[in-house]
């Protein structure tokens, strides 16, 4: 019971003196670790030779089977999110990483039985449904708190612990190969010892971050910070209950704006290396490619904490028209590089488009702030998750069939992407157009009774930096 | 009512140097590992 206790929301509200800053690496804790994600792919070959050891055998998993594990995963984060939102809200960031650090671990030791006894199911059951279910509490679970830390820079706050998820693959990649040479012998390839020792990592970390998480006493507000006493046209001062978020255009828009935005960049993420040795045979070799997949990854993770930190100067629907309006004319831009054979304008455009891609996650948080308030806004972003769900399905099945249709319609290869860096310019029009229509939400949305409290808590009792 | 002035500044800056340290130090490297496997590839 003192443990429960010890998770609610009364017991996570800072003494004074307690410093914000503490909030991001808290944050950062929970986002690292659920970051591993990406690194996933680093399993795919090592599991299709269980049996094998140094070649697949008969028996052994294909690649295309084990490729389920990281879909379902992405779906139970998503599905997870807009479930649990509202409980994440309610019982306070403390008992919301808490449990996404049980899930997410919890979901390596499942999968490390699975791949002990040979069972894929087991492993989809863990990594996919309970890691899953992980990844998506532990995703929401800092954002509203560190909003209202940084009531004067959204932005910035949640672009850092966005930014975490996108570094976590930085780490687990190298880390889970060198885990996996430290396990391996000639008769075992030791990836049910790397997952064991990842999900002990993993709990503690994430444990950390749940203890160092505080949400703000009432009526707290940094030193200096004076809360807008007439609201900006596009950042509101009211509250939008979850569910009735649901029922204003703003969130649907929205949802067009993140999902556009990711199945753009999504499509030609799994697909630079193949496309840049592609359109530049005999100058881009496959392993300067994966460095350049590298290099790509290192501006998604840069974008994240850079765009959504200007887009507490510049605000966040302007933040959006430039995402739109500069992406659609480096993806058209991009085939004329391939013609021209200059390989340093497709890596700027690509730097730029990736760049732009992380930063359309970190700033999204921050934009259902401006447009529903704080009081729910990690719930609202947990149902906004779901765009993230359909872009990961629309941008790589737009890229692989257009390519397709091409190359079999007798295009060359170094011409079958540019049909889809069009559409992808074209994606991103209809983004421009959604992001346009973006308004103030009306005011028969906004929850009275809870915005005359806020208020109250608003005004600035005490602060710190 | 308190400021931030009022607020253990000293207790603070030992926290706030461990709890960055404890997510910096593992980012800073896995960064450093993507930028060495990149220069690799490119050499």
């Amino acid at each position: 019971m003192a443990v429960l206790s010890f998770l609610s929301r009364d017991h996570t509200v800072a003494a004074a003196g307690y410093s914000r800053w503490l909030i991001p690496p808290a944050a950062l804790c929970v986002h690292l670790c659920i970051g591993q994600a990406y690194a996933f792919s680093v399993f795919n070959l090592p599991m299709t030779k269980l049996i094998g050891i140094t070649q697949s055998a008969p028996n052994d998993w294909k690649l295309t089977e084990l490729g389920w594990i990281f879909s379902l995963a992405i779906f139970f984060l998503g599905a997870s999110a807009a479930v649990l939102g509202h409980w994440v809200e309610e019982g306070g960031p403390r008992r919301a990483m808490f449990t996404a650090g049980l899930c997410w671990s919890g979901g390596f030791f499942l999968s490390a039985i699975g791949v002990y006894l040979h069972q894929l199911w087991i492993v989809y059951l863990g990594y996919g449904v309970l890691g899953g279910i992980g990844l998506g509490i532990g995703y929401i679970s800092p954002v509203s708190t560190l909003i209202r830390w940084f009531p004067d820079r959204p932005g910035m706050a949640t672009g850092m612990a966005i930014m975490g998820f996108g570094g976590g693959a930085f780490i687990a990649s190298p880390f889970s190969v060198w885990l996996m040479s430290r396990f391996s012998t000639p008769t075992h390839v030791g990836v049910a010892e790397t997952f064991i020792a990842l999900g002990m990592i993993y709990v503690c970390f994430m444990m950390v971050g749940a203890a160092i998480v505080r949400v703000p006493p009432p009526g707290w507000a940094p030193a200096g910070y004076v809360a807008p006493v007439q609201p900006k046209r596009l950042i509101t001062t009211e509250n939008v209950f979850v569910y009735d978020a649901l029922k204003t255009p703003q969130f649907w828009l929205i949802w067009w704006i993140l999902c556009l935005n990711v199945t753009a960049g999504i499509g030609v993420l799994g697909q630079a290396s193949a496309m840049s040795q592609e359109m530049f045979r005999g100058q881009i070799t496959a392993v300067a490619a994966s460095g350049l997949v590298g290099l790509f990854s290192l501006f998604n993770m840069a974008g994240r904490f850079i765009w959504s930190s200007t887009s507490d100067y510049i605000g966040r629907k302007n933040t959006y028209f430039v995402f739109f309006a500069l992406g659609t004319a480096l993806y058209a831009l991009v085939p004329y590089a391939g013609a021209i054979g200059s390989v340093a304008l497709f890596v700027l455009c690509y730097a730029v488009i990736f760049s732009m891609y992380g930063g359309g996650f970190a700033t999204v948080p921050a934009y259902l702030r401006d447009m529903f308030g704080t009081r729910y806004v990690g719930a609202i972003h947990g149902l906004l998750l779901t765009a993230w769900s359909m872009a990961g399905i629309f941008g790589p099945v737009l890229v692989n069939y257009i390519r397709e249709y091409n190359v079999t319609h007798g295009v060359a290869p170094a011409q079958a992407y540019n049909v889809t860096m069009y559409v992808m310019a074209a994606l991103l029009v209809v983004g421009f157009i959604c992001n346009l229509l973006v308004k103030p939400v009306h005011e028969r949305f906004h929850m009275r009774a809870v915005a005359a409290e806020d208020e109250v808590a608003a005004a600035p009792v005490f602060g710190s930096k | 009512m308190q400021t931030a002035r009022q607020t253990g500044s000293t207790g603070n800056g030992i926290k706030l140097a461990l709890a960055w340290g404890f997510v910096g130090i593992p980012l800073v490297w896995g960064v450093v590992q993507t930028l060495l496997n990149t220069l690799k590839a490119f050499h």
